[in-house]
Formats: structure tokens, C-alpha cells, sequence
């Protein structure tokens, strides 16, 4: 593991990625992403999120579906990662509240996500987030979450 | 098929209920999730602290996306205890408000209670603590949908 235990470290480590886009320094930096697997991916000039598939993300084996758990953890990451990459919030942002609407099985492959600010105001900023798997247009869940972002 | 039904005796019961934090639900298993109670329609669920489960390494705090499954695990169990019975679910929505930042080092607990259960729709609310129950981490309410079967 990188060593981005003190807090600056971690912000140069952010404001490193944000220049070299060598995204995985920064997800492999945060212990909980690396065990879920999930990474930013810069695909087609977009930036998005994927958590790749391990039998430890199985919610019901008999289906089998992706626990409803990593598809919300999956949305608040790339919510985290968009807002640290693409604004200059020098802290991880902090979540007030989250809202994971579930709408259709997660199947045992891959999904993507990709997070729009809809807003960024000084202290608070609200994000949207979708994530799919073979069909952008078929969204498996969607998000709207509000994040402190670190004073100035 | 039968014996879906939940025992009436309460050992029976938690040991029945206890099934969905084994490896038969391998992402609860991987958390390490632990049923530590059970009520007519709630359940109380521990997330351990893990060095996995780090968010923010600056603080050691574990990341949000745990503290989603663990709600989403809880609130689950309620639905099944509320229902008496083992049946497939479906999440709808889960709300999560975070109350004040999780202390690193320190368990999760989460209680959820099922409120109310129509023929189709389930509603839960659940709160997180770290063994202070009125200085509660987060709050949820969530709605699951019962799958015919």
C-alpha cells in the first residue's frame, strides 16, 4: 500500500493524479476500493468507474446478483473519485447523505459507473451517479448523494 | 419447500437468520458482517472494523460503501423476521443520512426495524452506532419489494 497515511500525502497523491490521470495509484491508495476491485478508468475521453467482478461481491448465489451493497458502494466511490479528480477539493470529500434507488439485478460481470456534479458550492456539492452493466441506456442503479467538501 | 417458515423458537430462529451472514451470502461473509441480535422485526447487525474497510486513509475511518451494506444486510433480516418467514427480497431504495463521522478502530452496529409490510412492499428504518445507541453514526430508511416465488 502507498504510504498516503498523513494528509499530505494524500493531497499531493490527489493533486499528482489529477495531472497524470494514473488513476490507480489513487484507488489502490484507499484500502476499500482495492478490496472492492473498483478503479477509475479514463475510456473514450470519459471518465468512469469500474468494479470488476470476484465471487466475494455475490449477494444471492442462487441468481446469482451482486449484493445490493457493492452497487451502492460503487456509486458513492465514483461520486468520491469525480469529485477529487475534477474539482480542487484538497480532502476525501465527506458524504451527508446518500439515495441508491436499485433498479435491476446486478449480474456476476463488471459494472460501470460514471457521477455528474450537479452542484458544487463552497462548502456542500450534490452528485448524481448511474451505473450500468452491457447497456449504458439500462441502468442497474442510480444515486444522488450530497458531500461536504473540506473548508477552504 | 416447506420449511421456509421461520422457527418460533427464538435460538431456532437467530440460527436460521443467521444463515444470510454465512457464506451463502459471500459479500456479507466478506465484510465479516455478524447477526448479534433479533427481534418479532428487527435485527442488529456488527460490522467489525477491518483495515479493508479504510475509505479515508488520512483518518482511518471505514468507507461509506460498507456502511451501505451493512444497512442493506440489517434492513434485509428485519424484512425476513417481520415476514416469519425466508423469502427473496429485493432492495427498492436505501436513504442514508451520516449523523457524525464513524470513530476508526471501533465496530459498526446497525439495528433495523420493519416497520410495515404490505402484500408487495416492505418498509425499514435502521440506525448505526458504535455501542451508544443515542449518539446513533447514521440513519436509513429503506423500502424492499417481496419477489414471487
Amino acid at each position: 500500500m502507498s504510504d498516503a497515511k498523513s494528509p499530505s500525502a494524500l493531497a499531493e497523491l490527489v493533486h499528482h493524479v489529477r495531472k497524470t490521470r494514473e488513476y490507480g495509484q489513487l484507488t489502490d491508495a484507499i484500502p476499500y476500493t482495492r478490496f472492492m476491485g473498483i478503479g477509475v478508468e479514463n475510456l473514450a475521453g470519459e471518465m468512469l468507474c469500474r468494479m470488476r467482478y470476484t465471487p466475494k461481491l455475490i449477494g444471492n448465489s442462487f441468481i446469482p446478483a451482486l449484493h445490493g451493497g457493492t452497487l451502492g458502494a460503487l456509486l458513492e466511490s465514483s461520486a468520491i473519485f469525480e469529485l477529487l479528480l475534477q474539482t480542487e477539493t484538497p480532502r476525501v470529500p465527506k458524504v451527508i447523505s446518500i439515495t441508491v434507488d436499485f433498479l435491476r439485478s446486478g449480474k456476476a460481470q463488471d459494472t460501470f459507473a460514471r457521477a455528474f456534479i450537479t452542484r458544487q458550492g463552497r462548502r456542500v456539492a450534490n452528485v448524481r451517479v448511474e451505473a450500468w452493466q452491457d447497456d449504458r441506456t439500462r441502468p442497474i442503479a442510480s444515486a444522488h448523494a450530497l458531500f461536504l467538501l473540506a473548508e477552504p | 419447500m416447506s420449511d421456509f417458515t421461520l422457527p418460533e423458537d427464538k435460538a431456532e430462529r437467530m440460527e436460521r437468520a443467521a444463515l444470510f451472514y454465512s457464506d451463502i451470502v459471500p459479500h456479507n461473509h466478506a465484510l465479516g458482517l455478524k447477526l448479534l441480535d433479533i427481534g418479532p422485526a428487527e435485527a442488529t447487525v456488527e460490522l467489525p472494523y477491518a483495515d479493508f474497510l479504510v475509505g479515508n486513509p488520512e483518518t482511518g475511518v471505514i468507507a461509506g460503501g460498507a456502511v451501505t451494506t451493512l444497512i442493506d444486510a440489517a434492513c434485509g433480516s428485519a424484512v425476513i423476521l417481520k415476514l416469519g418467514r425466508i423469502q427473496p427480497l429485493v432492495t427498492l431504495d436505501l436513504r442514508i443520512d451520516y449523523l457524525r463521522p464513524a470513530r476508526p478502530h471501533v465496530s459498526l452496529i446497525a439495528v433495523a426495524e420493519c416497520y410495515r409490510s404490505t402484500r408487495q412492499i416492505a418498509f425499514v428504518r435502521a440506525l448505526v452506532h458504535q455501542g451508544d445507541k443515542s449518539n446513533p453514526v447514521a440513519s436509513a430508511q429503506g423500502t424492499f419489494m417481496r419477489l414471487e416465488e
